[in-house]
């Protein structure tokens, strides 16, 4: 287990090397010279020039990446140029933590309603309860979000007024969460239900047809025993990997639902910095992001060897 | 019968829905299973012989339904039962052992939690004490440690100790009757004969009912007290065990019976064979079931239905058959006896294949242990394995799981490269990896796989398979060369020209088996390579395959190599065996050495394990102790020192034994002299 451990976290910290060596590629590779966004269109080449010596832009490439990735690792993360010249590690972290809280409030919403959906739809396969949630949450995930979106804010922020039109982060009081977070995250769950739903129904739907489940009923067990006790433990395996996945998509990817509902989310951070080229903090959210998304896969893969006995864990 | 009945079924009928409508898939049966008594259930697979022994106790698919007939058990009409009154029985009072015991338990339920949440259903005990009871129980079925075993999962366990988890499951409430479904099925023999004598065991030792479903006649011959035979979804015949086996009065009985592959000393003999396949459910006609493959069927037969009669030998003897008189009086002789191979199949000078200490080592390592680890724990399936094969003759190589026996034909065949050793193929060394092998040495060794429906492109009809491989070999045929060369085949495999034409998915089992043989024969191979051609087959197909093995040998010239954990099956066809196990050979010799005393111990456990199918034979089985130890964890000195019931000290421990001499081309690797392991082996076992 432990072996197992340091070995994943080995595995991750060359995933972030990687990733880390292409962002800072892809960065160099885009339109648009720092110098000249920070100095404006009408700097003297004098003063670019110095301005390049000072930044370390005039080095070799594999250079400016060691440089950056060092100052990066040792938490000096830069200034944003684009943002008054902010600090960048605090603005990514505060952002970072506005999206974690929303990718909760997600998760609170999405899992159990598409779990309980999916294990009623693996249970009446092909019949008429199954093809109605199946119709149900594909349609739902059909529908992009700025569309869901706008219709929660028309009926339950500007109709009925029960919710705020535009998020903003909430503090430490719970209610404060519902009334901030339930629209977003309703909108999200939208997007994450029909995966959720369509993995637990083929988990059961799979499970069902295993000889174990005869010989559980055949012990004289109840039908509902039968399920809860001996099928949903085997089927909603490969539904934790999908969830564990699907956080760490939430952190970096609701950059739509973050717009639509004016939240400042870490993927609203990472779309300004593309639109003013802001690479050092565009580097910055991305190598968070990714950080994120791989360790959710982490997590997926310890959670799934953990409740499944038959991965071990070595 | 003395006891009282404890479940009878009275002209039983049962649908299944298809496409084409309500069929029945078994009809008018009748059963009556007594208290303390083994009630056999023999048929091929499409016998309904699973459908009956499930539908008895009232568990059917969603698409079955019963259309006729009454089960009573324990006085009590269940034939329409509400399912929470079935759910009281089961479990309680009627228990099934499954087949196939991993796939029957939950992978990710403690052994322990499985057992015990069936008394605490039913006797509704705390947890504590229903742990202790399944403890108990795991104690009575012989499982060594049972409170370690308890805590353990389904997968952690070996084959053999699944299905004791699961008798142990099916006893633990004390149920009124047992109902078996092949539970020795997917069992090594040696694990089979321990598992039969538990069930022996605890039956007596509880005068409960049971009921055995098996294809294998051995076993029933040897457990049972009271025999059915199902054929086409009916009963053929039932009777007590020794009349059924010994004067057998139905056609399809009898001719099971001489299907039966036995060691014969002629090469030249062939199987009786029943031709054809057992019909399918929606293609059953209105006379006798058995009547398109009966060798004595009448017109009769195929427009009547016989009734089941009483032979009035006692209350319990019926069979169905409208010529069952003739049969019985011996006006009408069933021909058993076994036929004659065309051409000659004798052995000629001169090998096909020689390999030489081959070795093989499989590094039990995923990515990581190759980037991190420079020692890996490796499991060593082949050590230092030597084998020859003569021109026209046939090696058998027999071995329980783990024996090292497939990885051998992988090795040989170079889908898995032997780490070291050579490989000679008529006389000229090859190369031990499929890669590096000429397209004539490639051609020369061909192979035949166990299982026929996962070797067959299901997209590609028969003809276009068999012409792909020979287009391949000999790429310069024209186009109706390869063509007749197609039909010559599928002639050569006793298959008519339209199968050229058909699907796999159109071809019943033994049909696909042909079609992979034809496939090996494309290529006009010297070598050819079997393993378990037969063990996917029904008892009556399996006969037909291996007389076919057979003619193909005298007709082509060709060499086999056939790998078998049937001893039957090797026996009938093999001129030289070698016995293997844990990756080495362990005795080599002609058919007849082998076969007879002495023997390498581990052979004489696997020849005694061998249920005889004949009732009147006293059948006492060497039981080996144990499991066979992890091939990644080898014993030292002898690997068979662990279970070895003739074991003689410290030196099987500690150093590894020679090859004795047993004369002949006999030879056994032990460290007891032949000549003394004759004295001992002929007083009987140990």
């Amino acid at each position: 287990m432990t072996g197992f451990l340091i070995r994943r976290i080995g595995l991750l910290v060359i995933t972030l090397l990687i990733t880390s060596a292409v962002i800072f590629l892809l960065t160099q590779v885009l339109p648009g010279d720092t110098a000249r966004l920070v100095l404006g269109r009408d700097a003297r080449p004098e003063a670019i020039a110095q301005f390049r010596a000072e930044n370390g832009l005039d080095l070799p490439l594999p250079m400016q990446y060691v440089n950056w990735l060092t100052r990066f690792v040792t938490g000096d993360w830069g200034t944003a140029f684009t943002v008054g010249n902010a600090p960048i590690r605090p603005l990514v972290l505060e952002r970072l933590g506005n999206s974690l809280k929303l990718a909760i409030m997600t998760g609170l919403f999405s899992v159990p309603i598409s779990i309980l959906l999916g294990v009623i739809a693996g249970l009446r396969e092909n019949k008429r309860t199954d093809v109605i949630i199946s119709v149900f949450t594909l349609s739902v995930v059909g529908l992009p979000e700025f569309v869901t979106g706008l219709i929660l804010i028309n009926t339950l922020a500007l109709g009925l007024d029960w919710f705020p039109t535009a998020s903003s982060p909430p503090g430490a009081d719970i209610l404060d969460w519902f009334r901030q977070l339930t629209l977003p995250a309703l909108s999200a769950t939208f997007v994450l239900m029909a995966y959720i739903v369509r993995m637990t129904r083929a988990g059961v739907v799979d499970e069902l047809k295993k000889p174990y489940v005869r010989t559980a009923a055949l012990k004289g067990l109840s039908y509902r025993t039968v399920i809860v006790r001996h099928v949903l433990r085997n089927a909603l395996l490969p539904t934790i990997t999908v969830i564990a996945l699907s956080f760490g998509w939430m952190v970096g990817g609701l950059i739509v639902i973050e717009n639509v509902f004016n939240y400042p989310g870490l993927g609203r951070l990472m779309t300004g910095a593309v639109e003013r080229k802001d690479l050092p903090l565009l580097q910055a959210s991305v190598m968070m992001v990714i950080f994120f998304f791989a360790s959710a896969n982490l997590i997926a893969d310890l959670l799934y060897g953990l409740l499944n006995p038959r991965i071990r864990l070595e | 019968m003395s006891g009282k009945p404890v479940i009878q079924v009275r002209d039983l009928t049962l649908e299944y829905k298809l496409k084409s409508g309500w069929t029945p898939a078994i009809r008018d049966i009748s059963l009556t299973v007594y208290e303390g008594q083994i009630h056999g259930l023999v048929g091929e697979s499409g016998s309904g012989k699973s459908t009956l022994a499930l539908g008895l106790m009232r568990y059917m698919a969603a698409n079955a339904r019963i259309t006729a007939g009454t089960i009573l058990f324990d006085g009590q009409d269940i034939t329409h039962l509400p399912q929470n009154e079935l759910r009281k029985l089961w479990g309680k009072h009627i228990s099934l052992v499954p087949q196939d015991a991993l796939a029957a338990l939950n992978p990710s339920l403690k052994i322990g939690q499985q057992i015990a949440e069936i008394v605490r259903l039913h006797e509704g005990i705390s947890s504590a004490e229903a742990h202790a009871r399944a403890v108990e129980m795991l104690n009575q079925v012989r499982i060594p440690d049972p409170e370690q075993v308890s805590r353990r999962y389904a997968h952690q366990i070996s084959g053999g100790q699944q299905q004791r988890v699961t008798i142990a499951m099916a006893l633990i409430a004390r149920p009124k009757l047992l109902i078996l479904d092949e539970p020795t099925t997917s069992l090594d023999v040696t694990t089979q004969a321990s598992i039969i004598e538990l069930v022996r065991d605890l039956m007596r030792e509880r005068n409960a009912a049971a009921l055995y479903v098996s294809h294998d006649l051995g076993v029933v011959a040897q457990l049972c007290d009271h025999v059915t035979v199902l054929y086409g979804g009916e009963v053929m015949a039932t009777a007590p065990v020794v009349p059924l086996f010994t004067r057998p009065i139905h056609p399809y009985t009898i001719s099971l019976l001489a299907s039966l592959p036995r060691h014969t000393q002629a090469t030249e003999t062939r199987l009786r064979t029943i031709e054809g396949a057992a019909p399918a459910l929606d293609m059953r006609t209105t006379g006798c079931a058995f009547a398109a493959r009966c060798p004595a069927a009448l017109d009769k037969c195929h427009a009547a239905r016989p009734p089941l009669e009483d032979v009035g030998e006692g209350p319990d003897r019926y069979v169905r058959c409208h010529r069952w008189r003739e049969i019985a009086d011996g006006t009408l002789v069933i021909e058993t006896a076994p036929g004659q191979t065309q051409g000659d199949s004798a052995p000629l000078p001169g090998h096909v294949l020689k390999a030489h200490d081959l070795n093989k080592t499989f590094n039990v390592s995923g990515m990581f242990e190759l980037l991190t680890e420079k020692e890996r724990t490796g499991v060593r399936a082949l050590n230092d394995v030597s084998i020859s094969i003569r021109a026209r003759s046939t090696l058998g190589v027999v071995g329980e799981s783990g024996s090292g026996k497939t990885t051998l034909a992988r090795a040989i065949i170079g889908l898995e490269p032997a780490d070291d050793g050579t490989i000679d193929l008529m006389n000229q060394a090859i190369s031990l990896n499929l890669n590096g092998r000429t397209r004539d040495e490639l051609r020369q060794m061909q192979m035949i796989f166990q299982n026929p429906n996962d070797s067959l492109n299901p997209y590609r009809t028969v003809g276009d398979a068999l012409a792909r491989t020979i287009k391949r070999l000999s790429p310069d045929l024209t186009r109706d060369a390869v063509r007749a060369r197609v039909l010559s085949l599928l002639e050569a495999v006793r298959l008519t020209p339209d199968y050229a034409n058909r699907f796999p998915n159109e071809l019943s089992g033994g049909e696909k088996q042909r079609v992979g043989i034809a496939r090996a024969f494309a290529a006009q191979p010297s070598l050819v390579i079997a393993d378990e051609p037969t063990s996917a087959l029904d008892v009556s197909v399996q006969a037909v395959i291996l007389n076919l093995l057979k003619d193909l040998r005298a007709r082509e010239g060709v060499s086999y190599l056939f790998i078998s954990h049937d001893l039957r099956a090797v026996s009938y066809l093999a001129d030289w065996i070698v016995v293997m196990y844990l990756g080495q050979i362990v005795e080599v010799g002609d058919a007849d050495q082998v076969y007879a005393l002495p023997s390498h111990p581990y052979t004489e456990a696997l020849l005694s394990a061998l249920p005889t199918p004949d009732p009147t034979v006293n059948h006492m089985p060497i039981v080996l102790e144990g499991d066979p130890p992890s091939p990644r964890n080898l014993p030292t000195g002898c690997p068979f020192h662990t279970r070895c019931p003739r074991k003689i000290g410290k030196i099987c421990e500690t150093d590894a034994p020679p090859w004795q001499d047993a004369g002949g081309d006999h030879a056994i690797r032990c460290h007891i002299p032949a000549d003394e392991l004759l004295a001992i082996q002929s007083k009987g076992a140990p």
